[in-house]
Formats: C-alpha cells, sequence, structure tokens
C-alpha cells in the first residue's frame, strides 16, 4: 500500500520514450505551429518571432495569414488534392498486386514461405534512393524498358514514360508494396484452414468461399496495409522528384520549394500542419481496424 | 415420425440382404510411404450412429475426410446411397461436416454461421431464415441468434456447429470428435441430445472418437480403429464382451490380461499354462496344443473375497489399492507372483467392514468369464 512515487521505476521505464516523444516530436511540431503562424521576413531566421518587446510592452506576433494564403492560391488545394488521388490510386494498384502475392505467401508450404517472405524484404538492404535511380536507368527514352520493347518488336518509337504520372505510379508502387504484403501475410497466414473446409463443405464453391470467409476475415490487414501506403505516399517527395515532370502536383514537392526555393518558411510550415491534419484521419481509421481486428 | 425405422431398433447389419447407405471399398490413403488408412472396407446402414473409434494417429480422422471431400483415396472408393463419389468435390457431396474445432465462421453471427449452407444453395433469405430459426430451436439457442460465436461458451458454440451441419438436412453427417472440448457434465448431456436429434431427424451419423465411453454410449456400432486399419466392428455390447483381440480388448474398457501357452484342448473345458498357473477357459475352435494366446478378464468379471470361493479358476493375493468410487470400488490385487490384478465390485449400502489395504483375500472368475484372444 505505498504512495506511487514520481520516480518509480516504472515511470522511469515509460519515461524514456516519453522523453524520446517530446524532444523528437512534440518540440519540433511546436516549432513549426509557431513558425506556421509568424510574418515572413528577410532576415535569419526568415520570420517573425512570436512576441518582441516594443517600448517597454510585450506584443505577441499571431498571424493566420498563412492559411489563409492557401485557400486564396488554388495550388495549394490542388496540390493536396492530387496528393490524395496519387495516394489513393497508388494504394488501390499495390493492394491489387500485393494481395494475391500476400495469398500466396501464407498458403505456401514452410520453406518456400520463408525464401517468398525474404525475397519481399529484399530490396531494403539497398539504399530507397539508389533504387529509385534504378527506375529512372529503366524507364527513360533509351532506357532499358524501351530497348526491351524495341527489340522485341512490341514498340516502333519509345515509349515517353520518365517525368509522366506513369513512372510516379510505378515508382510509388513498386517502393511500398512491400509495407502492404507484410502485415496482410501475417493476417492471411493466421486464417484457420478448417473455415474453408466448413465453408466447402456446406455447399460453397473455393471463389464464392474467398469472398465470404477469406476477404472479410483479412479486412484488418487489408485496412493495416493500405495505410501504410497511403499515409506516407501522401507527403512523398523523393519519388515525385526524381520520376515525375513538372507536371507531378504533390504536396510534398509544394513543400519543399516553399522552403527552399521560395524560403518562406511561415507559409511551408502553415502547408505541413494542414498536411498533418490531413493524415490525421487515414490514422484513425487505421486504429479503428486494429481495434476491430484485436476483437476476433 | 411413428414410421420411422431406427437403425438402433432394426439392427440392419444382422440382414444380410440389407442395401448398406455407405459403403467403404478398399479404402487406402498414403501419406508419403505412410498408410494413414489402410484397406479398409465398412459397410454403414441408414440411419445408424456408427462411431469410428480409435488412438490419435490411427487414421480415423483421414478416414472421415475422405468421406467428406478434403482428402483423395490413393485407392479404393467410397459410395454413398450407390452413389460413387470419387471425383464428387466437397461442396458437391451430400454429406455435412461438425469439426473438432467447430469452425464457426468469427464475422458471422450465430444466425449467418447457421444459414449459411442453405443460402449457398439457392434457398430464398426469407425461407432461410425460418428453417435457421426452427433449427436454432431444435438445439436450443433461440435467443443467440444475433450473437458472434466469440460471445458464446464452448458448449453453446458446439450446438451452433451442430446446427450448422444439419441445416441442409445432408444424408450422412460426419461429426469430428463432436464432444472433446466439452467437461465431463456437459458431455453427458450432449451425448443425449446428440441420439434425440440423430432419431428425430434420421439422419445417418458416423463419429469419429477417441473416447470408448463416449462411442459405447452413443453408438449403434462401433469400428475400432489401428493404424489405419479396421481391427474390429461390432454393437457396443459385442466389442465389449467379446473382444477379439488384445489391442481392442486393452482399448475398451479395462482389462486383464494373462499371456499363456495351450495346455491340451479337453472336450469341455480348456486349460492354459499362464506364469500364475493353469487357467481354465471355454474351448474355442482351431486352437492348436501349445499355441500362445492371451486371456482377457473384465475386473468386474473377478469375484474378491475373504473366503475361498469356489470358481473354476481361483487365485490369492494382497490388496495393494482400494479406489473408492461410490457405487463401486476398483481394487489393485499383488498376486503371490508378484503382479497385479485389476478387480473392480459393486458396493452396498452402509456396508460394515468391506475390504481394505494389505488384505489377503482369494479371487475367482469362471471358464466363461474369460475371453481367449490369438491375436
Amino acid at each position: 500500500m505505498s504512495k506511487r512515487r514520481f520516480f518509480s521505476k516504472r515511470n522511469l521505464v515509460i519515461a524514456i520514450p516519453n522523453f524520446w516523444l517530446i524532444l523528437f516530436f512534440m518540440v519540433p511540431f511546436l516549432v513549426v505551429l509557431k513558425i506556421s503562424l509568424a510574418e515572413p521576413r528577410i532576415a535569419i531566421p526568415p520570420y517573425s518571432p512570436l512576441w518582441e518587446w516594443v517600448n517597454g510592452s510585450l506584443k505577441f506576433n499571431i498571424n493566420f495569414e498563412n492559411y489563409a494564403y492557401m485557400w486564396q492560391d488554388s495550388l495549394y488545394i490542388n496540390a493536396y488534392l492530387s496528393s490524395i488521388k496519387i495516394a489513393a490510386v497508388s494504394t488501390l494498384l499495390a493492394l491489387l498486386i500485393g494481395y494475391p502475392m500476400a495469398y500466396y505467401i501464407a498458403r505456401s508450404p514452410e520453406p518456400r514461405r520463408s525464401i517468398l517472405l525474404l525475397l519481399v524484404v529484399l530490396p531494403f538492404w539497398t539504399s530507397f534512393l539508389l533504387r529509385v535511380y534504378a527506375w529512372i536507368g529503366i524507364l527513360k527514352t533509351n532506357g532499358i524498358l524501351n530497348a526491351v520493347l524495341l527489340w522485341a518488336g512490341i514498340i516502333d518509337e519509345p515509349l515517353i514514360i520518365m517525368q509522366t504520372d506513369i513512372a510516379v505510379y510505378i515508382g510509388i508502387v513498386y517502393t511500398y508494396l512491400p509495407f502492404l504484403i507484410l502485415p496482410l501475410y501475417a493476417n492471411l497466414v493466421k486464417l484457420d484452414d478448417t473455415l474453408l473446409e466448413a465453408s466447402y463443405d456446406l455447399g460453397a464453391s473455393r471463389i464464392s468461399s474467398f469472398f465470404r470467409i477469406t476477404l472479410p476475415l483479412s479486412l484488418p490487414g487489408i485496412i493495416a496495409g493500405s495505410m501504410l501506403v497511403f499515409i506516407p505516399v501522401i507527403g512523398e517527395f523523393v519519388i515525385p522528384t526524381l520520376l515525375g515532370g513538372p507536371d507531378t502536383l504533390m504536396i510534398g514537392k509544394v513543400l519543399w520549394g516553399e522552403y527552399f526555393s521560395n524560403r518562406d518558411w511561415p507559409v511551408a510550415s502553415a502547408v505541413a500542419m494542414v498536411m498533418l491534419v490531413v493524415m490525421i484521419i487515414p490514422i484513425m481509421v487505421l486504429r479503428s481496424a486494429q481495434n476491430k481486428g484485436a476483437e476476433i | 415420425m411413428g414410421n420411422k425405422e431406427l437403425a438402433a431398433e432394426a439392427k440392419p447389419w444382422r440382414n444380410a440382404t440389407e442395401k448398406p447407405f455407405v459403403r467403404i471399398k478398399g479404402i487406402t490413403k498414403m501419406f508419403g510411404d505412410l498408410a494413414a488408412v489402410d484397406d479398409v472396407s465398412l459397410d454403414i446402414y441408414k440411419g445408424e450412429l456408427f462411431c469410428l473409434l480409435g488412438g490419435s494417429g490411427c487414421g480415423k480422422s483421414t478416414l472421415l475426410r475422405m468421406l467428406a471431400g478434403f482428402e483423395t483415396p490413393t485407392s479404393g472408393a467410397i459410395e454413398i446411397e450407390g452413389q460413387d463419389m470419387t471425383g464428387v468435390a466437397a461442396n458437391l457431396r451430400p454429406t455435412n461436416m461438425m469439426f473438432q474445432s467447430y469452425a464457426l465462421f468469427p464475422h458471422m453471427s450465430v444466425e449467418k454461421n447457421v444459414a449459411y449452407g442453405l443460402l449457398r444453395e439457392g434457398v430464398a433469405k426469407q425461407e432461410a431464415m425460418e428453417r435457421t430459426a426452427k433449427m436454432l430451436a431444435l438445439v436450443k439457442l433461440g435467443g443467440f441468434a444475433s450473437r458472434k460465436p466469440h460471445q458464446l461458451s464452448g458448449g453453446q458454440q458446439q450446438r451452433v456447429a451442430l446446427a450448422r451441419s444439419l441445416i441442409k438436412q445432408p444424408k450422412l453427417l460426419l461429426l469430428d470428435e463432436p464432444l472433446g472440448a466439452l467437461d465431463k457434465k456437459l458431455r453427458e448431456e450432449t451425448q443425449f441430445e446428440l441420439i434425440r436429434i440423430q432419431e428425430d431427424l434420421g439422419v445417418t451419423f458416423i463419429v469419429v472418437t477417441h473416447d470408448q465411453e463416449e462411442a459405447m454410449t452413443l453408438s449403434t456400432r462401433i469400428g475400432v480403429m489401428d493404424a489405419g486399419r479396421i481391427v474390429q466392428v461390432g454393437e457396443p455390447r459385442q466389442i465389449y464382451e467379446t473382444p477379439n483381440s488384445r489391442y481392442v480388448a486393452d482399448f475398451i474398457g479395462s482389462v486383464n490380461i494373462f499371456d499363456g501357452e495351450v495346455d491340451a484342448a479337453a472336450p469341455d473345458l480348456m486349460r492354459v499354462n499362464t506364469p500364475v498357473g493353469p487357467l481354465v477357459c471355454e474351448p474355442l475352435a482351431g486352437l492348436k496344443a501349445r499355441q500362445n494366446i492371451h486371456i482377457a478378464v473384465r475386473p468386474e468379471r473377478i469375484k474378491l473375497s475373504r473366503m475361498p470361493i469356489n470358481a473354476a479358476n481361483t487365485l490369492r493375493g494382497t490388496v495393494e489399492e482400494v479406489a473408492y468410487m461410490g457405487n463401486l470400488s476398483i481394487y489393485r490385487v499383488r498376486l503371490e507372483d508378484g503382479r497385479f490384478l485389476k478387480v473392480t465390485a459393486a458396493n452396498g449400502l452402509h456396508e460394515e467392514n468391506p475390504i481394505t489395504w494389505d488384505e489377503q483375500v482369494h479371487i475367482g472368475w469362471s471358464a466363461a468369464a474369460s475371453n481367449v484372444l490369438t491375436q
């Protein structure tokens, strides 16, 4: 019946991750929030301080103009919508490719299953940046893909893929596929075979059993995997910059431009804050899906 | 339902002209080099509650899965109501199965689980729901239609599984260890409920179990399996009273077994030399002098007394242990040569001075009480 002490072992254990989160997440977050409420200045740092002493009185500068500006210039809204669209389409494509792969791996007998899983995570052994650069070599006008297609006589003149949205989709789906396959595999591998046998036994065909038993039971895995693709793709910057063209509009690229080309840190921070809000919604969906998944 | 013929009463297997409902003809199932089921032939009649009994790994579940269509026999054929089932997929067979793990669909309510088979068959929704409600009432789960399986107790889940497997009114219901997961009291209740439902609906049941007590209570006939083969088929009483091998005698109930050698085949009583001395049993046709045989004596056939017993076979020993079970007591008696014998005796009411530990006792049994086993 001892009173709970502040420096108990329990609290110390929790303190380490909490400290980490405060230092590397909360503090930067508050800094960005602060900058998003400042005015741009040609100075170092390039924004107005949050408060200053003017003639002996404390003056707060809280400026919502950056947020208002984002509504006025259609670039930002279009960039958000375009990012969401690209993220949604890539998630769907990744799901169409990844579900059969995850299903096949989960149904494979043991030695083969481990090898296939290893192959899924194998690309992580090479730097992400290098792998995206490699795609330039494949997709460019005189690249490997066009060379093969021309040699095989399938096309007469090279396809223009680089610097289009198609290249961005290819790059995103390729990069994020393992993040979809792994949670989906973890879900599908737990599926009890006797449930499918029970379904056949009660007169359902294999296809019908898949849609009525396997698919609904794998829904938590589908949602978890999809969110792991959808959320980071909204903010994706490297792939659209390297593979996309000038028409590829994504919020990550806009954000980079505001910071480094325009040096308008306050607007850039406001864009980042709104992006965070946009992403919270799918994260909530993910969490509720995981809780539901834990129930079954 | 008055005119329904109950297999338990008609005993169609005793009638050679009766046509079997399920014919298993020389079925073998190989897993690699191992024969899980080894040349099994079996006839099962309409309305029977047939138990496949055996230890784990004896092939009983594999045989059941071949009947359901989940496994393909390596050789041999299965006929149900005269139709060859070779090449017929599980979803097109006139059988349904109740799984050992129940295999209830966790994302569906009780009602949807039970209606599943009807809806897949194309029965109209309205009719399917009415039949589901009736079936749930039959298994006494009327108020649980909208629950999810994980909200039910083990016994309730078991009844949902039974309802789901019966809803399509299969000609043949296959049950894999149906009572395995239930506690003793619930098992006993459910056993009688199973028999009631089986008799009400007139479905033929094939039950797989490792529990000999369960097999004895439930079945019209039992098929005892060992190492992929059927070693004996018969009514529970036959199997218990006249086992055909040492394995069956040992597996069904408890038994004392003496290994011995036929001394001389006398016309009336046969004498067998065993390590505890010569024992007398009823003669069996075809036995040769000096043949090695086993003598099996059930513990309840042996008399136990402080006074000398007048019987064909008598021995002396010391009571080593007594287990009081209420209705009866089990005695472990050490014979003079050191081996132990199991004897059970019914307990009388207010018995004064019952036989207890370390007492010198006489034991004995008649020639007819023992079974001669040649294998």
